[in-house]
């Protein structure tokens, strides 16, 4: 095939250090005694536990299921009793304890009855919440559920690519699985593709897998051709980190992914082999993620890859390869560039969990002293997403976050280039990391204070409106009281002032009514004297009545 | 030579006109520094500071009558933030007990006797519950302000330290191990 690729800027080559491991079919771990799985083995919100302690499940059965809309039901990996459900450690750089179920085996390891999917003539959505409660999740690294990834929503999906690269040193998970499953990966990229209505396929992988490539062209050319209809298998040139999902798509279509933005915006949407495969076995067979292809490597007897269900503990997997050879230093989870450190090697397998190398002091030496940085920018060329890593480190290292993330800190994918390439052995994605979760820490706390401003204000408020509202209702209260007490008062004086009205209209009838009669009828000579007295009162009356007058007469 | 004083005088006037109404149509109502200064203190509302709350402690510092140093829960970063927005030198905490581990405030079920005291005192509103019903404290909202623990009659509330987890466990600032060249 003579598609135009566009190699991204950067990258290292590392030791591949493949062979070591793929060499040997993938092998079957023996039914173990006891499971531990994780509640949290996805991106999002962990799985809700559903079981009880003392309760019997079947394997397959959901025993976490999915809240929110960014997580992933969580099953039983065989049949067993559970007994605790309590926080155990977790298969994570901080050596935590995480909330788990623990499954006894009954050593039956019956399983729950299947139900095939008909994915072609089903509803999208419908076909989508199974997937949700199959546990499908990405299981190239970053375990993002799925089901909201073969969702295109608003966005058109025009291309998917699927990303068989697998360019970290050590793992071979994903080469393994291609080369003996390839039909049933086809199988599952088909789903996917109906889901997202995509016109294209683009598969790609690196050019030091050449007999997964040839597995995948054979079983390419024996699908059916409406599923293999502009599928096409593309080798790209091995050069870490050429399986990051942003370098991929760049390796392929030339387009590049917006600073902050995803895949999706392109257009674009990407899966990893490994998650095709998981979502044949769950629609197809009806089978939920209850395991994955682990890579056991390095310092072990016999390297190879495992069918491990998930909940195994990794000193467990680590002992079906022969276990660690004398003078281990230690394990890692994930390869040699992106992965960390186990603390407990009773932490068990989970969707994120590709691959574990046990460490000597000859393959792994431990990390030189820094030296100081030399500005040689040699982690500036070696950088895939065109950062300048040694300013983002200075800052980082001073603690200068605000300049940190000015400088596109958060489009640092930690690949782990620029401590590879560090001629001072500096590292760099140490720095980044720490200054990363710094600024989450920081974005939480701020959030969390903006919720306290508002609450703090809204009390405020509210102890403001109860006041007044107290008051108003009290000055309404009393002017109620006062009217109350007035109007009777009124009434009464009126029924009052009315009595005394009538009272008196009566008395002066009764006066008038009582009138002395004894001055009619008079003879003359006695009217006469009565008027002379009346005169002479007159007189009198009139004499008081202006006495400065009857002083000046005088 | 007059026409250049009209001239000079009428671009005056013109401007000046510009500028008064500009300074009527864009008036700041709030005072800026205050909503900047508020932004940086950790929202506690813990009064720690002497002040009933971080507004008014905001305002406090903005008018210069208080020092930057008041807030044990903003710690040293907080001090240093605001000495970097106002301009002046970062000074040590006023309370040398250095800053706490974040905590949230916990109620004993078996304890409570429903009383409603603790709820009057919660600055965000963070405690449910009602008259001779059991209290809870909605540990999200809880700023670990401690202002409920003195009100409490039986003493059934306990500030308990947050725990690491893995949702908020931060990578470890790198560990430098330098080489000695010289």
């Amino acid at each position: 095939m003579s598609r135009r690729l566009f190699p991204f800027h950067g990258g290292v080559h590392p030791e591949p250090h493949k062979r070591e491991s793929n060499t040997t079919p993938i092998r079957a771990m023996p039914l173990l005694p006891r499971y531990v799985v994780p509640m949290r083995q996805h991106i999002g919100e962990p799985a809700r536990p559903t079981v009880h302690v003392g309760d019997h499940v079947l394997r397959g059965q959901i025993i976490g299921e999915a809240q929110g809309y960014v997580s992933t039901a969580v099953h039983a990996p065989t049949s067993g009793r559970v007994v605790a459900l309590e926080p155990r450690p977790a298969a994570h750089p901080s050596g935590l304890y995480d909330l788990a179920v623990v499954i006894e085996a009954d050593g039956d390891d019956r399983a729950v009855a299947f139900q095939p999917l008909d994915w072609r003539n089903m509803d999208a959505s419908a076909l989508r919440n199974r997937v949700r409660d199959l546990g499908v999740a990405g299981l190239g690294g970053a375990v993002f559920p799925s089901y909201v990834k073969l969702n295109p929503g608003a966005q058109r999906i025009h291309t998917l690519i699927v990303n068989g690269a697998e360019c970290e040193p050590w793992i071979t998970c994903d080469d393994r699985l291609m080369r003996e499953r390839a039909g049933e990966t086809l199988r599952g990229i088909a789903i996917m593709r109906h889901c997202l209505a995509a016109e294209r396929v683009l598969i790609g992988i690196e050019d030091n897998k050449p007999e997964a490539i040839a597995a995948m062209r054979a079983a390419l050319a024996a699908l059916d051709a409406d599923d293999a209809r502009g599928v096409e298998i593309v080798a790209v040139p091995s050069i870490y980190p050429a399986g990051g999902g942003k370098q991929l798509t760049y390796l392929l279509t030339g387009l590049e992914t917006p600073s902050g933005g995803r895949s999706t915006d392109l257009g674009i949407q990407v899966f990893n082999v490994g998650t095709a495969y998981a979502l044949w076995r769950a629609v197809e067979l009806g089978e939920p993620l209850i395991s994955r292809v682990v890579t056991v490597t390095g310092h072990v007897a016999a390297p190879g890859n495992f069918e491990a269900r998930l909940g195994t503990p990794l000193v467990d997997l680590i002992a079906a390869a022969g276990g660690e050879l004398p003078g281990a230093t230690g394990q890692i989870v994930g390869g040699p560039m992106m992965g960390f450190d186990l603390m407990d090697d009773a932490a068990p397998v989970t969707k994120a969990v590709n691959c574990v190398i046990v460490k000597n002091a000859t393959l792994f030496p431990p990390r030189a002293p820094d030296l100081p940085c030399i500005r040689c920018d040699a982690c500036a060329r070696a950088c895939p997403v065109v950062l300048q890593p040694f300013d983002l480190y200075w800052y980082s290292r001073a603690k200068d976050f605000g300049r940190a993330q000015s400088y596109h800190l958060f489009d640092c994918i930690e690949c782990g280039c620029c401590s590879y390439v560090c001629p001072s052995h500096i590292p760099l994605v140490d720095y980044f990391r720490y200054a990363k979760s710094e600024i989450w820490q920081r974005e939480r706390e701020k959030l969390a204070a903006d919720q306290a401003r508002q609450r703090h204000e809204f009390k405020t408020f509210r102890l403001e409106r109860e006041k007044r509202e107290k008051a108003e209702k009290f000055a309404k209260a009393a002017e109620k009281t006062k009217a109350a007490a007035g109007a009777p008062v009124d009434a009464d004086a009126e029924r009052k002032q009315a009595l005394l009205k009538a009272a008196m209209e009566r008395a002066q009838k009764a006066k008038e009514a009582v009138q002395p009669k004894n001055v009619d009828n008079l003879p003359p000579a006695v009217q006469r004297e009565i008027d002379e007295i009346e005169a002479r009162r007159a007189a009198a009356r009139d004499a008081a009545e202006h006495p400065a007058d009857a002083g000046a007469d005088k | 030579m007059l026409s250049a004083i009209l001239v000079m005088a009428g671009i005056g006037l013109v401007l000046g006109g510009i500028l008064g109404w500009a300074s009527i149509r864009y008036r700041v109502q709030d005072d800026p520094l205050v909503e900047k200064i508020d932004a940086i203190l950790p929202q506690t509302q813990c009064g720690q500071c002497g002040y009933p709350g971080c507004k008014p402690y905001a305002e406090a510092i903005s008018k210069g009558e208080a020092d930057i140093n008041l807030c044990p829960p903003g710690g040293e970063d907080g001090v240093r933030r605001l000495a970097e927005l106002l301009g002046v030198e970062p000074k040590p905490l006023s309370d040398d007990a250095g800053p706490k581990p974040r905590s949230v405030a916990v109620i004993d079920e078996n304890l409570c006797i429903g009383c409603t005291l603790c709820i009057q005192a919660c600055p965000v509103d963070a405690i449910v519950g009602a008259a001779k019903q059991m209290h809870v404290i909605v540990a999200d909202q809880c700023t670990g302000c401690e202002l409920c623990l003195p009100p409490c009659p039986v003493d059934c509330i306990s500030m308990q330290v947050i725990k690491e987890d893995v949702t908020n466990w931060k990578w470890r600032y790198p560990v430098h191990m330098m080489k000695r060249v010289a």
